[in-house]
């Protein structure tokens, strides 16, 4: 396997820009995403969904809406099988497959206000809207609890009555709202705190935010008579959507076939499913496809946020700055079914840091809110601006520069971190060199105006994978996987491929199968698809190239050992042989006569994913008789090992610099005492628009690539995301003078914070 | 829902179709039409995905009634190519890898030729704006607005290129 | 009546009638974007809508012969931010209706449908009141005229009578150095729904003394607002301290805001007071030339 230098030879593709292979597609209308098709006979399926947060279903009267003309199929909870529970593992967290299936279909009660009741497909829209509003459901309305702490006091309305905190000994004998309790560490951390000569302390609140996506959720399910389906569908694994599903509805797996559709943003949203068990339930009841897409309202409602949370840090450091301890509690909010990602939350918080003591405490608690889904680098943003804002802190107390304190402290070769991984092949130091010495880090700032810096963060994971590639008889190639591309992940599959193979990147066309038409791959997420798919397909590329030496041999009747590959043709190095060099196209296109066809399929269980580090430096002005807020200047510095195409890297530096810019500023979940979403639209729920934004300059750090990856390539995806929360804070707290302890930094809550001086 | 026959201009092409009256335009485009180019993002123009051109104003067509199209003339992301040519500003979306998903881009591609219009030479705040109303998550907006500042000095030195990506 | 009805008369009497006939359950339908979000949402289900904009005169600006404008109510706001002569007299109430969401909806939103909707939160609405625009209003009985500031009646409800229609707006001719502004607190730089705004429009002598202001505010009260006092307070000074705090007060003891997902009370007052300030300023600055 090719070392992380490649192998010390020139690239060629790899490192360049090239427009991606399905970019006309998109820029023009013709990328089908998940509501973009029509079938023959096609209904259209819509929920109803709990305007309760917390509330008993006694009955559900579907009769009237069953007699409404048009009407060809509902379901309630009822209809769908009752699994005993079952986790099925996709990479970043086992998912409890009834608590899924429940989440999709409310059975006994309704958890939250949005919680999905019954399911219609009818012949149009309006008939399906009708339909919803005739179906009549009589609810026993319960005591519903919110916010995190509330829903752990002991009085707290209770929302699994089987709930008895896992990770207790010994088990409570009540059950509670407390799924999980967490705990990790090492070292003595009473001791150290004790001797440390200063010590910071705080509160930190975060609120609920959406990953946001543009496209709501949306698939098209259509069952055949013989009980075999096919799903088409915006998710980020098709996979996992087919495993789901099928369970859910107790079909063996080969008897579905999902189709990935384009996705229109992911960002780890769409690593579950909400419509899809329905939509099939629908359309096997009537025979009918169903087609079933989420309003922005429903999205809201009824699909996953992540976590708010309540953390409690304490760092301890001597006089030079050494932090010698940290105390950290967190409390993440998981909605209304256990798995907030308050578990990779307390691994990732100090990853940054070269800390002897540490004790980590970590809840997961349900409340009567949407059940959470995965948001990009699920749970660290949130540890991040606690830890971030302290060190902060730490750095002012002891008049230190904040980049100088991070030096002194950060993770390096040879570094263990708290869940047990030795930093390897890391370039976190050299990351905070970069921004110490651009530009920006010493620009003049104005009155009002000040600077933040904070670094981040986040494992990035391998997982299984599995990659193609077929030489067709002209001598191009196609590259087959299974990962729906959420951020231009089918042009550097088609560069590995085409860096590997020789050919010029026009002659490489990258794309994605449905579930029978290649090997099992885990999800798109983790940060995992250029490393592990990429992997699986440069892996498949070096095997197409072995038979294509050995076929050259076979057709000059030479060693294979003496057949050099090199620009997609290969060379005889064989003096006693006359022959002239074969191109990729001559030798294709004798296949037949040389084994058939040229294909190579790898199927892997990827390890050794690089870890990213984020450093990220962001200044703004402060209005302060409004507490008004602009971003002035951002800039992203990361640890990615080799960028296979720079434009998509760079590309999620900046998505995830601005989600979490928005994060900071702006977006927040509001409840009213009814337990009901107040601000389930765009409109209210404020993700940052081209104006609120400078341009995002980013800095790729290459210093480190990684060994365990063909090209070096290292995750990028999600560790953009979490400095930026901690990032803004700390240049607020510079602007004002002061530090606000909690999320969103909206106007109200930074005029309150500069007017009490 | 009742529906009364519309006929209007989209893209050039004068087309016939039944619409709702309580039929959103955009639903027309994508259902009736099988123009499934613009999106739906929010159904309540607070995200532009489903941004199309009316005489020549840049509205969201998830806020107009399909009747409304009666005889006016609307572009859509269709029609931004002409005879299989990419417009400048959809070459700069794919040189400057302004799209991930993608799925915002139609919208933003169509409300870049309105500002481009209409203003020839923005500036880089002027863009910011002018794109306000066009939500993206996946990219922060930088290589977006950067390529419209290349589409944009593009189309000034070759005007002819503006003309063959205007509806006709 | 036929169910789900959309109507586009081309005269006000068509459209008067049709509203006539569907007995206070008509909606009037100019730029549609706050109608069909509503419809969307299902808080309401017309069983008729009439689309106004093919009548004469309801998207056009007429600059009348005394020099004042007669501006069609279902006029989109980028049209009224194309007419030039309409923006160097009244910048401060295109700002406001250019203002309203984003380029998108500007392309479609107009006054009549911003006022009429009845939101306290309206952009165009504060500018409106201190432009001292008139409303002409026609219905089964005639047309009658009425101030902008008696339009609002609570949140989602307007004065006018179920088979009325909103025409035109006047606005008068402008004195010489007279000039209006108007300013909104929004967390994001664009998109979002006021949280407070202030139109403010000062006329001032050669010497610079203030001769006549009005002052709008708009989201610190169930209605927008015509604060007589804060215009007074204006009056005779050159926006020196004394006068901008007797602003100060007359805007805060006429706030009546909520708290709600946008803005507690107590922030809403205060943000009321900063830009009725500026407002006024960047007025007094304009109507210098």
């Amino acid at each position: 396997m090719s070392d992380g230098a490649a192998g010390g030879r020139t690239l060629k593709v790899v490192g360049q820009r090239p427009v991606r292979p399905d970019g006309a597609d998109k820029v023009t209308g013709r990328a089908q995403f998940g509501a973009d098709f029509h079938l023959p006979g096609m209904l259209t399926g819509r929920i109803k969904r709990s305007p309760h947060a917390h509330a008993k279903i006694v009955k559900i009267d579907t009769r009237a809406a069953a007699a409404l003309p048009g009407v060809k199929a509902i379901v309630t909870g009822a209809n769908f099988v009752l699994g005993e529970g079952e986790d099925i593992d996709h990479g970043e967290g086992a998912t409890a497959l009834l608590d899924v299936a429940i989440n999709c279909m409310a059975r006994e009660k309704a958890l939250y206000a949005g919680h999905a009741v019954a399911a219609v497909a009818a012949t149009s829209p309006e008939i399906a809207d009708e339909a919803v509003r005739l179906i009549e459901v009589t609810y026993e309305v319960l005591p519903h609890v919110i916010e995190v702490e509330a829903a752990m006091a002991p009085d707290a309305p209770l929302l699994h009555a089987n709930m008895f905190t896992k990770g207790v000994t010994p088990k409570p004998d009540k059950p509670s709202n407390i799924a999980q309790k967490i705990v990790m560490g090492r070292g003595d951390v009473p001791g150290a705190m004790a001797a440390a000569d200063v010590v910071i302390e705080g509160r930190y609140e975060t609120a609920a935010v959406h990953q946001g996506y543009i496209e709501p959720h949306a698939c098209v399910a259509s069952a055949g008579a013989d009980g075999q389906a096919t799903v088409w569908c915006s998710s980020q694994g098709q996979f996992l959507v087919r495993t789901l599903t099928a369970k859910i509805l107790g079909m063996p797996l080969s008897d579905l076939k999902v189709i990935p559709a384009e996705i229109g943003g992911g960002f780890g949203g769409k690593t579950t499913v909400y419509l899809e068990p329905v939509a099939l339930a629908l359309s096997k009841q009537c025979g009918r496809p169903v087609k079933m897409v989420m309003s922005r309202d429903e999205v809201f409602h009824a699909s996953g946020p992540t976590s708010g949370a309540v953390m409690e840090i304490k760092l301890g450091a001597t006089s030079e700055g050494r932090i010698t301890a940290c105390d950290l509690t967190l409390k993440y909010q998981a909605g209304a079914f256990a798995g907030s990602p308050v578990n990779a939350a307390c691994m990732a918080a100090l990853a940054c840091y070269d800390i002897e003591n540490i004790a980590l405490t970590g809840y997961d608690v349900v409340s009567n809110r949407p059940k959470v889904a995965a948001y990009r680098a699920p749970g660290a943003p949130i540890a991040a601006f606690a830890v971030e804002s302290a060190v902060d802190d730490l750095a002012r107390k002891l008049n230190m520069d904040p980049l100088d304190i991070r030096r002194l402290n950060g993770a390096r070769d040879g570094v263990k971190a708290v869940y047990g991984a030795t930093f390897r092949s890391v370039a976190f130091l050299e990351t905070l060199e970069a921004v110490k010495n651009h530009p920006h880090y010493t620009a003049p700032l104005g009155p009002n105006q000040g600077r933040g810096v904070a670094c981040g963060f986040w494992f990035n994971i391998g997982g299984e994978s599995t990659g193609a590639v077929h030489i067709d008889e002209d001598g191009g190639a196609t590259v087959v996987s299974s990962n729906p591309d959420i951020g231009g992940s089918r042009a550097a599959m088609a560069m590995m491929a085409a860096e590997t193979l020789g050919l010029p990147i026009e002659r490489v066309r990258a794309t994605v199968a449905d579930t029978t038409s290649i090997g099992f791959s885990g999800s798109t997420g983790g940060s995992r698809v250029t490393f592990a798919t990429g992997m699986a397909v440069t892996q498949a590329a070096e095997k197409v190239v072995a038979d294509l030496k050995r076929r050259a041999a076979q057709m000059w009747e030479c060693e294979v050992d003496k057949v050099e590959w090199r620009d997609a043709t290969a060379f005889c190095l064989d003096p006693s042989k006359d022959v002239k060099p074969l191109t990729i196209a001559q030798i294709a296109g004798r296949a037949a006569r040389t084994g058939g066809p040229i294909t190579a399929e790898v199927s892997l269980n990827a390890q050794g994913a690089g870890p990213g580090f984020a450093v990220h430096i962001c200044d703004v002005e402060v209005d302060p008789e409004t507490g008004r807020t602009t971003v002035t200047r951002y800039t992203a510095a990361q640890d990615v090992g080799r960028a296979i195409h720079p434009s998509y890297v760079e590309g999620q530096l900046q998505g995830g610099a601005a989600q979490g810019i928005g994060w900071a500023l702006n977006e927040e979940y509001v409840y009213g005492p009814d337990g009901v979403l107040e601000n389930p639209s765009f409109l209210d729920y404020r993700m940052p628009v081209a104006s609120d934004l400078p341009m995002i300059d980013t800095i790729l750090i290459e210093a480190a690539p990684n060994p365990r990856h063909p090209f070096g390539a290292k995750g990028v995806g999600e560790a953009p995301i979490v400095p930026p929360l901690a990032a803004v804070a700390n240049a607020v707290r510079q602007a004002i003078g002061k530090r606000i302890y909690a999320l969103p930094l909206s106007p109200p809550r930074v005029l309150e914070a500069i007017e009490q001086g | 829902m009742s529906r009364v026959l519309v006929t209007t201009t989209v893209n050039g092409e004068s087309v016939e179709f039944l619409g709702g009256t309580r039929q959103s335009l955009l639903d027309a485009l994508r259902d009736e039409l099988r123009l499934t180019g613009s999106k739906e993002g929010c159904g309540t123009g607070d995200c532009g995905a489903c941004s199309v051109i009316v005489d020549g104003r840049l509205v969201c067509s998830c806020l107009m009634l399909a009747p409304e199209a009666e005889g006016k003339r609307i572009e859509t992301i269709e029609g931004m190519a002409v005879d299989g040519h990419m417009h400048p500003l959809q070459r700069q979306f794919l040189e400057h890898a302004a799209l991930q998903c993608g799925f915002c881009t139609p919208g933003l591609l169509m409300a870049a030729k309105a500002l481009l219009d209409k203003n020839p030479n923005p500036t880089e705040t002027e863009i910011r704006y002018g794109l306000a109303g066009n939500l993206c998550r996946c990219t922060g907006y930088d290589k977006v607005i950067r390529a419209v500042i290349d589409a944009a000095a593009e189309l000034r030195q070759a005007p002819d290129t503006k003309k063959a990506g205007a509806a006709r | 009546m036929i169910e789900n009805q959309y109507v586009a008369p081309a005269s006000v009497a068509a459209a008067v009638a049709a509203l006539r006939e569907a007995n206070g359950a008509g909606k009037i339908l100019a730029g549609g974007t706050d109608l069909l979000v509503q419809a969307r949402s299902g808080r309401i289900r017309p069983p008729l809508i009439v689309d106004v904009k093919r009548i004469p005169g309801m998207t056009e600006i007429r600059q009348e012969r005394d020099g004042g404008f007669t501006i069609g109510a279902a006029t989109s706001g980028a049209v009224l931010g194309e007419h030039e002569a309409l923006v160097a007299a009244w910048p401060g109430l295109i700002e406001a209706a250019n203002l309203i969401g984003s380029k998108q909806v500007q392309g479609r939103a107009s006054l009549g449908g911003n006022l009429c909707n009845a939101s306290p939160a309206a952009d165009s609405v504060p500018a409106l009141i201190a432009a001292g625009a008139i409303c002409v209003i026609e219905g089964p009985n005639g047309a009658r005229e009425v101030p902008v500031e008696k339009i609002h009646v609570s949140p989602g409800k307007n004065s006018l009578a179920p088979d009325e229609l909103l025409v035109a707006f006047k606005l008068a001719k402008r004195p010489a150095h007279a000039k209006d502004a108007y300013l909104r607190l929004i967390p994001r730089t664009e998109m979002d729904i006021a949280v407070v705004g202030a139109g403010v429009s000062i006329t001032r002598d050669a010497k610079g003394v203030i001769t006549e202001a009005r002052v709008g505010l708009g989201a610190v009260a169930p209605t927008a607002l015509l604060v007589e006092a804060a215009g007074a307070a204006l009056v005779g000074s050159k926006l020196e301290e004394a006068a901008l705090a007797k602003l100060d007060a007359a805007v805060a003891a006429a706030c009546k805001p909520i708290s709600d997902k946008r803005g507690t009370a107590a922030y809403r007052t205060k943000i009321a007071c900063v830009l009725a300030r500026r407002a006024a300023g960047i007025a007094y600055e304009r109507a210098a030339a």
